[in-house]
Order: C-alpha cells, then structure tokens, then sequence
C-alpha cells in the first residue's frame, strides 16, 4: 500500500480555463481522504488526475515514491467507485468483478477466489449471475465496490459515489464504506459535495473552492477553526452566521454597538476597523445575559424535531439560533443570545482569511 | 459533442478509418468531381479530344424544352406524391393511435410495403392498371373512360403516382405514428376540458404538434420521389409515352444510355446535386431549430 | 382517448381495414396471378381467387426462367442475396471502425474526416450515376459481385449511426475499462460491440432491404444476364411486347422478390423500425 502525494498539481483545459490552481497535498498510506467543495471547484478533476483519466498539466502526482504523471490509468494500481458506478451493462455481476483480473492474466482460480471473497464482504453473493441493470440502485453501488476491492489496489478513489443514491441508503452505504476501508487498511481518496458525508467519512478533510484548496484538517480542526469564510460557511449545517463588526480592543469587538468577547483574536488589530463576526447556530446560547451577549429579533421559528431553529435578525443582519426543542418557548420575540468568546470566529473582509492568533 | 475519455495514438484510429475513406474518395468524391468538371467540357463527336467550355452546357440544356418538360414532370410527381403519400398516412396513423384492439396487427400489416422494392411496385400496378388484362381496368372501362397508360400521358401519370404513393405510405405511418404517440395525452385532454371536439382538437392542437414530423417528412418524400422512384418510372412507363414521364433523374439516365453528350449528362447531374444539397441543407436547419426548442 | 364511442372506434376500424385493403391487394393479385396459366390472365377475366398452376409457375420461375429472358429465377436471387447481404455486412463493418475512430480517438483531420464522410449523406448514387458507372469499369468490376456492392457501400448512413449511438455510452465506460486494463481492441470487442448488438442489428434490417431493392444501379453494371438480380430481372421480363410477356412467370417472380425483405420486415419488425426510425435522424 502506498500514500499519494501531490505537488502544485496544475489542469488548465484549452481555452486557459484553469480548473485546478496549483495544489500541494500529502495524503499519508491508509488513510481516508476527503475533497469537499461545490460543483466546479475542481474536486473531481484532481481526483481524475489521481486516476490517470486526466492528464496533468503541470506539477506532480506521486502514488508512493513513484512519479506517475505518465504512467496509463490501468498500471497505477488504483481502482476507482464512479458516481453512475459505470458497470458494464453486459456483462454479469461476476464477470464485472473479474475483467480488470483477466486483463491482467491473474489466473482462473484466484479471481474466483477474490471475487467470491468480495461478494462475500459486500453480501453479493446471491446476485453474481445477474446482470446490472436487474439489481437496485444500493446492489449497484455495491457491485462497482467489488470491482475495486478484487483488485486490491494500493489506492481507491471514490467519486461521489453516493450521490445517485436515495437519503436512506445513502446513510447506510456511508457507514459501509467507512467500515470497509477500515478494514481492508486502503489509502482512499473520496470526492464528494455534501459536507455531512465529508465530516463523518474522513480522517483528513480538504475544502476546495475555486481550483485551490482552502484548507486541510481533521474533520473537527476545520469545524472548530475554518481558515476562511468560505470553509466557515461551507462546513456545519445550519451554516455559520457571518455579522458584520467592529473591532474595539484586544480581545473585544462590536455588532452594532453589542460589545462581544473573543478568546482567537490576532493581536494588534486597530480598533475601529471592521470586521467580519462568525457565530454558529449551535454555539450561542438563549436567555442569561452577561458580559457577553446579543439581542436578536425573531421572525419565525422551524422545527426539526429534536431541534428548533430561530430564524431572525441581529442588529439587521440575518442570524440563526439552533436551540434544543423546548429551551426556548416557540412565541418568543425577542431573545438575548449569551455567546461564549471561544465560539467567536472572526475573519478579514477583504481576504476572508480567519484573524485568529496566529 | 465530444467524448470527454480518449484512446492516444494516430497509427490506429487512421487505420481503422481507412476502409471507409477509400471507398468513399473512390466510388463518391472522384465520380463526383469527374461529374463537375465533365460538365464544363465538350467532347468532339469521336470522343478523342475535349475543350473546356465554361458553362455552355449548361447554358444549352436550359435551352432544351425537354429539360423544361422534365422539371415540370418532376414538380407535378413529387408535390402529387407527398401530399397524397402524407394525407393517407395521417389519416391512418390518426386511427391507428386510437388504442385499439388488434393496434400492432395493423401497424404490422401497414408498414410491410416499405420492402417492396420500387420497381416491383411499378410492375404490381401495372398489372393491377394494364390496359388490356388488369383487373382494375375493367371498371375504369365499363364507365367509358379509354384506359390506357401505355398511349396516354396523363394516364400514365396517374398510374405513377398511384404507386409511388402506395409505395411510401407505409414510411410516413410509421412516423405520424410516432410522433403522434409522442404528444402528451395531458394536452389532448385539456383540450377537451376546453371544450374542443375531436375534429377541432385535431386542427388546433394535434396537427401544430405534429408539424416538425410533417415537415422532416415533406423533406423526405421529396428526396424519395427524385430519386427512389426511378425503379418504379423505368418499370411502368419507361419515361413514356413520348416523354410525358421523364422526370430529371430519369433524365440523365435515358440521355446517358443514348450516350454521345457527356458534358450535358454531366451538367445534369451537377444540377440534381445542387438541388439535392439545397433540400438537405434545409432539413438540418430545421433539425437545428427543433434541437432549439 | 379521451371520448371512446362506439361510432368513432367503428370509424377507425373502418378507415384502417380500407387502407390495410388497399395496402395489400395489388400484392394478393400477384399472388392470385402466379397460380394461374398464362391463358387465364391474358383474356383479362383472371378470377380473384386461387387458381391451380402455383406448383407449375414457381418451379418454371426458380429453376427455368421465362421463355424470352431464359435464366432461372433462382441465380437472380441468390445474386440478389449476395449484393444484399455484402452491402449490409460491409457497411456495418466499415462504418462500426470509422465511427469508433471518430468517436473514441483524438488524431490530426479527425473533424475533416467526420466531414468527408459525412457529406456522402447528401449525394445518392443516382446522380453521379455515369462517372460511378466509368471508375467501376475500368476497375474491371462491371459484372462482378465486388463492382454490385462496393459504391453502395459508400455512404454515410451508418458512421452516422454508430457514432450517435456511441454518444450515448457514458463516458465513464471507457475510464472504467482503462483503469480496468483494457486497451483500445479490448474495450471495442468486449464493451463496444457487445452493447451495439441491436443497432449492429437494427441497421443490417435497413441495409438488407435497401441491398435487396437496388434497381439503377445493377440495371447499369451488370450486362451478363447470369448476374442479373431478381429485381432486374422481372423488368426485363414485362418489356417485351405485350402479347409475349408470361404474365403468370412475371407475377411470380414479383412474388419471389417480395418474399425475402417483407418477411424481414415483418418478423424483425422492432429492429426495423428502430432502424428506420434511427438512420433518420
């Protein structure tokens, strides 16, 4: 098994479109990676270089200590999980597992044996002789995992492979895939859209926007301390409030005139300037006023069971309070937020970079 | 549109194309451009030399009446031809999309003409119109009109048309039909609500829906009359009588055979492609629109 | 529909039986004609049902021919069936390897090349029909197999086909047969070609019919009359004046010659249509 490592790894398509702008990443031997972003800001087109489907424009793709720029797809010993699972709508079930072996020349005997023992683990058996297009959409995905596990690749790439799939299954197939990587021990690298998957799949979180990367973690370092605005409002559901401020002092700044503590804050920072205010829904705390603490206008309330949500307005900008079902009665109009200054997230208007200490 | 994956290399893609562009440059772009450039020669009478003359054969096949004769024969054969071929195919393809019992049995037994060869058509319907022992004749006669297509221009058009339209029938059927079946039920019925009967909401709705496949059609069945019912002409008139049935590829056919003025055969030829080229041009237009839609 | 009432069901019945009526009788008359003796038809009082000379009619026309163009009705098929079969199979076979040329590669005049072919789609070969006509006679092919076939094969009609069809295979195939280890001959034979079966199918339908019904241009290059086909040949039967036609031998041979294509037609009837329907476009 082998890590992949990538160094200014550049994709400009004709016409100077440049998709991917220069990413570096280290992406260590048996773990689970993970590149989120919105649709367009070059997740899939890295992923694709990774597999060879792409060519590199510039830059370097390792996959161990082996350069493969240039090497064909089928010897860079990967195996790729497509979004449409891309099986071959002819043949069977069985044979779908087995025609990246024969190719290969592996003998008769041991891609029986592989692919009997994949079927095993995915709980395919039964469905062997079938062809594709009779199994669901959850069997499907299930079959395209096979063919990457029979080959026993030092790398998978997975890309969005759970999008085609219903909410439910979805959440089931996620968990699989997680158990399954941790038991085969397989460097993955997984592209998807949907920042839930994202936090739960991964042991290093990459938040792409643009064709650049906008920061690299563990799931909780980028929800605790996002990089940037983006990372900010991109990771957490509901998103990040954003309000605009002020800064007042060392460790203090305003939203409309409401003086707020912040534990991160990078020092001298003039006071006066402005500034942007990051709070998440779930980090705020109704009712108990203290030295630190916002009033809000509420205009309607959303439930979601477990939880409300507080949809309102803090010194007129937009603001959501996530608070668990009964804390708060439902008629409330008016709320007095108490906000801990290690929840508080401030970031630059013009670079959108996080003030935090550095 | 293009395939986003590829296959590298020059040597294999060229040498899988390679049949079809020899075949193609061979049989299709160097008879045609020996038809083009024939046009604008003229041989001696012994065929031994030729001077380039520009467009003078041109100039003089538009002085022969018989090329004038040609391109109205033409433009009566087709226009009778497609609108009659259309008319009785909506008509049928209308019924037939009625959900009937027994649809597919109908549809099947429509459909088989298109496998009849041209000119195997032409001799079924003479048989069915000879002057002397068709079965069909006979009534014609018994209400006293003279039959006799062999002798009569206008009677052996008729039988031309006749078998034409029989011919390509089937052809159009299956396209209303299925361009019938492609309107949304939901808009018929909420033309009913509306207050529509069947005859209004064939006019006002149906028929509108109908008409890229009318006009695709209308394209085609021009193109089938100019060309494919040459099998039929050579069958049952022979161009005749006394040339009432030469159509413009009949034409250069029959002035070929004569042999002699190949320029002018040639010069023919480069006409029909012309018009050829013109009515394709003007069914990607409107294939182009449709996409648009 | 959205009204179904007796009377306009009855109407629709009405209307189709007519046309279906119309559609088949000069077909059953034919048939009618080629179980009579020459004598019944000439008289012109030919009953409009079957007669008793069928056994005598074909046999004569498969294996003798008429009595002025003697050649057996028979050859002409078999010649028919090989310019029908060689048009579809070679066009199929040229035209499946342009398109996936086309289609799945990247090389210098590709778009030229699509053009090329593609512009054959507007000229048929009756109006370069002469100059054809020389090229395949100093090739020496006239009254050959190779000179009936190979211009017909020129056309465009089935690259055009294939390669919309290969449009339509999600791109994510082929990345998956290249990570898989397949080359370019392995991904066409065990990916390509197996998923084109039923176009590969669809088009041998169309071709077949259109090989089998070729007229100008077999009337222009065969001169033998052994190379005659059946289409070819029941012409020639009814030119002669009127009163030496064999009528019962013509109409039997038309008999013949309808038999092959329609039958194709009907019992492949999906195919054809998807055919019909698809070269089209």
């Amino acid at each position: 098994m082998a890590g992949v490592t990538l160094d200014t790894v550049r994709k400009i398509y004709t016409g100077n479109v440049e998709a991917v702008k220069g990413v570096s990443l280290g992406i260590e031997d048996g773990s689970f990676c993970v590149l989120v972003g919105p649709s367009g800001c070059g997740k899939s087109t890295l992923l694709r270089m990774i597999a060879g489907l792409e060519t590199i424009s510039d830059g370097e793709v390792k996959i161990g200590d082996r350069v493969v720029n240039q090497v064909e797809p089928a010897d860079r010993d990967i195996a790729m999980v497509f979004q449409n699972y891309a099986l071959y709508p002819h043949m069977s079930v069985y044979d779908n597992m087995a025609y990246g072996l024969k190719n290969r020349g592996t003998p008769k005997d041991e891609i029986e044996k592989r692919v009997k023992e994949a079927a095993r683990i995915l709980a395919i058996e039964s469905f062997l002789t079938r062809k594709p297009r009779q199994l669901s959409g959850g069997q499907r995905q299930r079959v395209a995992m096979g063919r990457a596990i029979v080959r026993k690749p030092q790398v998978f790439l997975f890309d969005e492979p759970l999008s085609n799939l219903d909410a439910k299954l979805r959440v089931q197939m996620r968990v699989e895939i997680k158990r399954l990587q941790r038991a085969l021990g397989v460097t993955s690298i997984y592209v998807t859209h949907d920042q839930v998957e994202a936090m739960t799949l991964s042991d290093k979180l990459v938040v792409m926007s643009g064709g650049q990367i906008e920061q690299v973690g563990t799931p909780s370092d980028v929800y605790r301390r996002p990089e940037t605005r983006f990372v900010a409002t991109f990771i957490g559901s509901p998103p990040m409030n954003i309000l605009p401020g002020k800064v007042e002092g060392p460790g203090r700044v305003s939203v409309g005139g409401q003086v707020i503590g912040v534990a991160d804050m990078r020092d001298g920072l003039t006071p006066g300037s402005a500034i942007e205010v990051g709070l998440r829904p779930e980090d705020v705390q109704a009712g108990g006023a203290g030295s630190s603490s916002l009033s809000m206008d509420v205009d309607f309330v959303e439930e979601l069971g477990a939880t409300q949500l507080f949809h309102g307005k803090v010194s007129g900008a937009e603001f959501v309070v996530q608070a668990s079902t009964g804390q708060i009665p439902a008629d409330t109009r008016k709320l007095t937020l108490a906000v801990d200054p290690a929840n508080v997230h401030l970031f630059d208007p013009q670079t959108t970079k996080r003030l935090g200490k550095v | 549109m293009e395939k986003r994956a590829h296959f590298s290399g020059w040597t294999l893609p060229l040498l899988l194309i390679v049949p079809q562009m020899a075949i193609t440059v061979i049989f299709f772009y160097w008879p045609a451009s020996q038809a083009i450039w024939q046009s604008f020669l003229r041989e001696d009478a012994f065929g031994l030399s030729s001077e380039f003359v520009g467009f003078e054969n041109y100039v003089s096949l538009f002085e022969q009446p018989e090329y004038y004769r040609a391109m109205v024969t033409t433009a009566i054969f087709s226009s009778l031809v497609a609108f009659f071929s259309l008319a009785c195919a909506l008509l049928l393809a209308t019924q037939a999309d009625k959900n009937l019992r027994g649809g597919h049995a109908f549809k099947t037994l429509l459909i088989w003409p298109y496998a009849v060869a041209p000119a195997i058509a032409g001799v079924l319907w003479i048989f069915m119109f000879h002057p002397t022992l068709g079965t069909l004749s006979r009534p014609i006669k018994a209400v006293g009109l003279d039959w006799n297509p062999m002798l009569n221009g206008n009677h052996a058009m008729t039988l031309l048309v006749l078998s034409a339209t029989w011919k390509q029938i089937s052809y159009n059927f299956l396209f209303f039909l299925a361009g019938l079946q492609a309107i949304p039920k939901s808009v018929i019925e909420a033309a009913a609500i509306d207050g529509a009967g069947p005859l209004r909401r064939f006019w006002t709705v149906i028929f509108p829906l109908l008409s890229p496949t009318t006009f695709f059609l209308l394209v085609v069945n021009i193109v089938y009359v100019f060309f494919d019912t040459f099998g039929i002409i050579d069958a049952v008139t022979g161009g005749g009588p006394a040339g009432t049935t030469t159509t413009l590829v009949y034409k250069v056919y029959a002035d070929g055979r004569l042999g002699g003025d190949l320029g002018g055969s040639a010069a023919q030829s480069v006409i029909l492609m012309i018009i050829v080229i013109a009515l394709t041009a003007i069914q990607f237009r409107y294939v182009e629109r449709k996409v648009q839609y | 529909m959205v009204e179904n009432r007796p009377f306009t069901q009855f109407m629709a019945y009405l209307t189709l039986a007519l046309g279906i009526v119309i559609v088949v009788f000069p077909v059953y008359l034919a048939i009618m004609a080629s179980t009579f003796d020459a004598a019944t038809i000439i008289n012109g009082n030919m009953p409009l049902t079957p007669g008793d000379q069928a056994g005598e009619n074909y046999s004569r026309a498969l294996f003798y021919g008429g009595v002025h163009a003697r050649e057996p009705v028979g050859g002409m098929m078999l010649n028919s069936m090989i310019m029908a079969l060689g048009i579809a199979i070679g066009k199929i076979l040229i035209s499946i390897l342009s398109a996936y040329a086309v289609v799945y590669f990247k090389f210098p005049f590709r778009k030229t090349a699509f053009w090329i072919i593609f512009i054959t789609l507007m000229l048929p070969v009756e109006v370069r029909i002469y100059p054809t006509y020389k090229i395949v006679a100093d090739l020496g092919l006239l009254d050959t197999y190779t000179g009936l076939i190979m211009p017909l094969i020129a056309s465009a009609t089935g690259t055009l086909l294939f390669r919309q069809f290969f449009m339509t295979i999600p791109d994510e195939l082929l990345e998956a047969s290249k990570i898989d280890g397949a080359g370019a001959f392995r991904f066409f034979k065990d990916t390509l070609l197996p998923l084109s079966m039923t176009t590969i199918a669809a088009l041998f339908v169309i071709q077949f019919i259109y090989g089998w019904n070729q007229y100008l241009w077999p009337l222009l290059i065969t001169t033998k009359s052994s190379m005659q086909t059946i289409v070819i040949g029941i012409k020639k039967m009814i030119t002669t004046t009127d009163a030496l036609t064999e009528w019962q031998i013509a109409m039997t041979t038309a008999v013949l010659a309808m038999l092959p294509p329609v039958l194709v037609v009907i019992f492949m009837q999906r195919l054809f249509v998807k055919g019909l329907v698809e070269t089209e476009k």
